[in-house]
């Protein structure tokens, strides 16, 4: 199994931490791990702005980089959502299939493809678990209120296995954080108060250490506890998951 | 005004921003309450949405049938294709009436809730051409009197607090000043309107639901307003858009499962109620309205919006829509229907609405008819580009974003000086509100010295 790791654009120029650990989880769970370095974005910022005519050659500049790979594995569900949902506008070309079929989103691959049942990890902090849209609804990551009552979902289940964790009972388990792209400029206000509403949601109910899968969410969400000053810490879930702490 | 700029301006008033969107997020609640307990509700969502998706296919003669079966019944149908021939047809309804023909004094008309004849302005026009209209749903008759739109198709008045309903009574019902009781104030609503359906010599009301196979109609109000209007008034005239029509009277049974628990999370409405013929001596009038619903059905990514039951659920769900308030989109519909279906009427003033959502998908999530509203935002997006209607800076600063991202070199460089830029400029500068909108109430990730790409390139290129 060829396995190639994608590391988002913002990921790798603002949380290279966050690449390095998804990077070390997957070699330490024995996974020969390529990064093509030419790599740069799935393109998703233009095409949600109504762009993706421009996107275009993103997009194919994404297929030609992993077209060789089984598995392309991302710390990330919502470009993950992309490249599986958009990437429908160019020429389905066998690369093209390949690509979309083979694109991951971590967590989904630990559990479905590498079914790893052990994290062998001490977190003896209170986590809150904040749900990205496109892994939750987009991928199906994780049960969504408005179906069924049930809140189960892959990252709780991984979180779940680690020694000491506590996790954070939300009022609202999962409410959107407003980081949305481009919306997090264009409708900044209310952007920043889905934000500031979320974050009061963690701290109202104890979260000391805040994680998803997502790190465009959680960089929204950590823009607003710096800006508060909350002593909340903010880690991506690879972070966790590789035995970071914070 | 655009959406971002109305959002704004809503949202500047933090504890009422708090008020609206916890007020919305209870009704989320309730409904969530009313359908987990249902085990086939995912099931009975699908089969609406089948329901109406074959109507929809079949429209055309559906609404032949359905005219055939109500001139049957002795009910006078009429066909408005925008609304101002729907505003005329009923002003002329009105006009021949025999019950009203010759009557000396103003007309007097009753309606209940009608999002369509909100759609087509008909209560102003109905105003200057001597009609006294009473809305005489609590909700829209407070936002009558305030001379507002709805904020919401099914809570109309749901932007507004016990406190200014007091205001409003005390101003247009002689409440006493401060009066705020709930029941003291819908009891003065009670005794004024109970004068106006007396008065009555016309009623008006929407339609939920048309049976073609009968040529009746369902109206699902919570207040009986309707009813009292009807049974009193000599003249009915029910209005409704051309998309209302369900094939059969059995497919009531799946839309009206779904109906109220979708919207407020009742089982169902307190009053489900089947017209189907004039009482003896009365009129019955049908106006049936395209007004760009034909259009709409002619867009094949963007038809199925006309599933909408108008049950509201994707604005109680939206968070955008909790945090901006209905006035913020400036439209009939309000929230993430309105955002999709207001672009086939006006693409240049609604082009702000597909973007007024972060695309979280909760809206598909919460349809009782399946519309995957999300899935349309987006679409809609790519139509709004592609029509030129995308502010310049954005056109342009995609374009150069795609460029950039296309070529590997280029973006390592410049994700490289954007970093160093962020690291040496001093903070009141890349915080600078009047450029940074992000910093208004964020603050920046730090910006480190390597990329991934460059800490890989390092430590394990081999």
């Amino acid at each position: 199994m060829k396995v190639a790791l994608f590391i988002p654009c913002y990921v790798d120029q603002f949380y290279p931490n966050v690449g390095i650990n998804t990077l070390q989880l997957l070699e330490k769970l024995g996974v020969e791990v390529a990064y093509p370095t030419q790599q740069t974005c799935c393109g998703q910022p233009m095409a949600n702005s109504g762009c993706e005519q421009d996107s275009k050659e993103v997009y194919h500049h994404f297929v030609d980089t992993f077209a060789d790979y089984d598995y392309i594995v991302t710390p990330s569900g919502s470009c993950t959502y992309h490249v599986r949902k958009h990437y429908d506008i160019i020429d389905q070309t066998p690369a093209v299939q390949k690509v979309r079929k083979g694109v991951y989103e971590l967590v989904d691959f630990l559990e479905n493809i590498l079914k790893v049942e052990e994290i062998p990890v001490d977190f003896p902090y209170k986590v809150g678990l904040h749900l990205s849209c496109h892994g939750q609804r987009g991928l199906r990551q994780a049960n969504a209120s408005e179906i069924i009552g049930d809140k189960g979902g892959q990252i709780l289940t991984l979180l779940r296995k680690l020694r000491g964790i506590e996790i954070t009972q939300l009022e609202r388990n999962d409410e959107c954080c407003g980081f949305g792209g481009s919306f997090c400029i264009t409708e900044e206000a209310v952007s920043a108060r889905m934000g500031q509403d979320r974050i009061a949601d963690h701290v109202r109910n104890g979260t000391k250490v805040l994680t998803g899968g997502d790190m465009s969410c959680l960089m929204h969400l950590e823009g607003i506890v710096k800006r508060q000053q909350l002593p909340m810490k903010v880690m991506h879930i690879a972070e966790i998951l590789n035995g970071s702490q914070p | 005004m655009n959406h971002p700029a109305l959002a704004e301006k809503f949202a500047k008033d933090f504890n009422r921003t708090t008020w609206h969107d916890e007020t919305l997020w209870f009704v989320r609640q309730k409904r969530d309450r009313a359908i987990y307990p249902i085990p086939e509700f995912q099931e009975l969502r699908l089969l609406a949405s089948q329901i109406k998706d074959h109507t929809l296919s079949n429209l055309d003669n559906y609404l032949l049938q359905f005219e055939e079966n109500a001139i049957k019944n002795g009910v006078k149908v009429h066909w408005a294709a925008d609304g101002e021939e729907h505003n005329r047809i009923v002003l002329d309804i009105i006009r021949n009436a025999s019950s009203i023909k010759g009557k000396t004094g103003p007309i007097k008309m009753v309606k209940s809730k009608s999002m369509l004849t909100e759609e087509c302005h008909l209560n102003p026009f109905l105003q200057k051409n001597g009609v006294e209209v009473v809305d005489t749903d609590l909700g829209e008759r407070i936002v009558q009197f305030r001379n507002e739109p709805p904020s919401h198709i099914v809570m109309p008045a749901i932007h507004l607090k016990k406190e200014d309903v007091g205001e409003t009574f005390h101003e247009h019902l002689g409440t006493p000043k401060g009066e705020k009781d709930p029941q003291a104030l819908t009891e003065a609503a009670r005794q004024h309107l109970r004068q106006k359906f007396v008065e009555a010599d016309v009623a008006l009301t929407g339609v939920n639901f048309a049976v073609a196979e009968t040529g009746s109609f369902v109206v699902c109000t919570n207040e009986g307003n309707a009813d009292l209007g009807v049974n009193l008034a000599n003249v009915h005239i029910a209005c409704m858009g051309m998309e209302k029509l369900i094939p059969k009277v059995e497919h009531l049974s799946v839309f009206i499962r779904l109906l109220a628990r979708s919207a407020t999370g009742q089982p169902v409405t307190t009053y489900t109620s089947h017209f189907t013929k004039p009482a003896d001596g009365k009129e019955m009038h049908i106006v049936i309205v395209d007004n760009g619903r034909t259009q709409q059905l002619g867009r094949s990514d963007f038809r199925n919006s006309l599933k909408c039951i108008r049950c509201g659920a994707c604005m109680n769900t939206c968070p955008v829509y909790r945090r901006s308030g209905g006035h913020s989109y400036d439209f009939t519909v309000p929230g993430p229907i309105g955002a999709i279906l207001s672009p086939n009427i006006d693409l240049h003033k609604y082009s702000s609405l597909p973007f007024a959502s972060t695309l979280c998908g909760s809206c598909s999530d919460v349809c009782p008819v399946k519309i995957d509203i999300h899935v349309q935002l987006y679409k809609w997006r790519q139509v709004v580009s592609k029509e030129n209607e995308l502010p310049a800076a954005k056109k342009w600063g995609m374009k150069g974003l795609a460029k950039m991202l296309a070529m590997p070199k280029v973006y390592d460089l410049g994700g490289k000086v954007a970093r160093s830029a962020l690291r040496i400029l001093p903070h009141g500068m890349t915080h600078a509100q009047s450029m940074n909108p992000w910093a208004k109430a964020r603050e920046l990730p730090d910006a480190p010295k390597q990329s991934f790409k460059e800490w890989y390139s390092k430590n394990k290129k081999s």
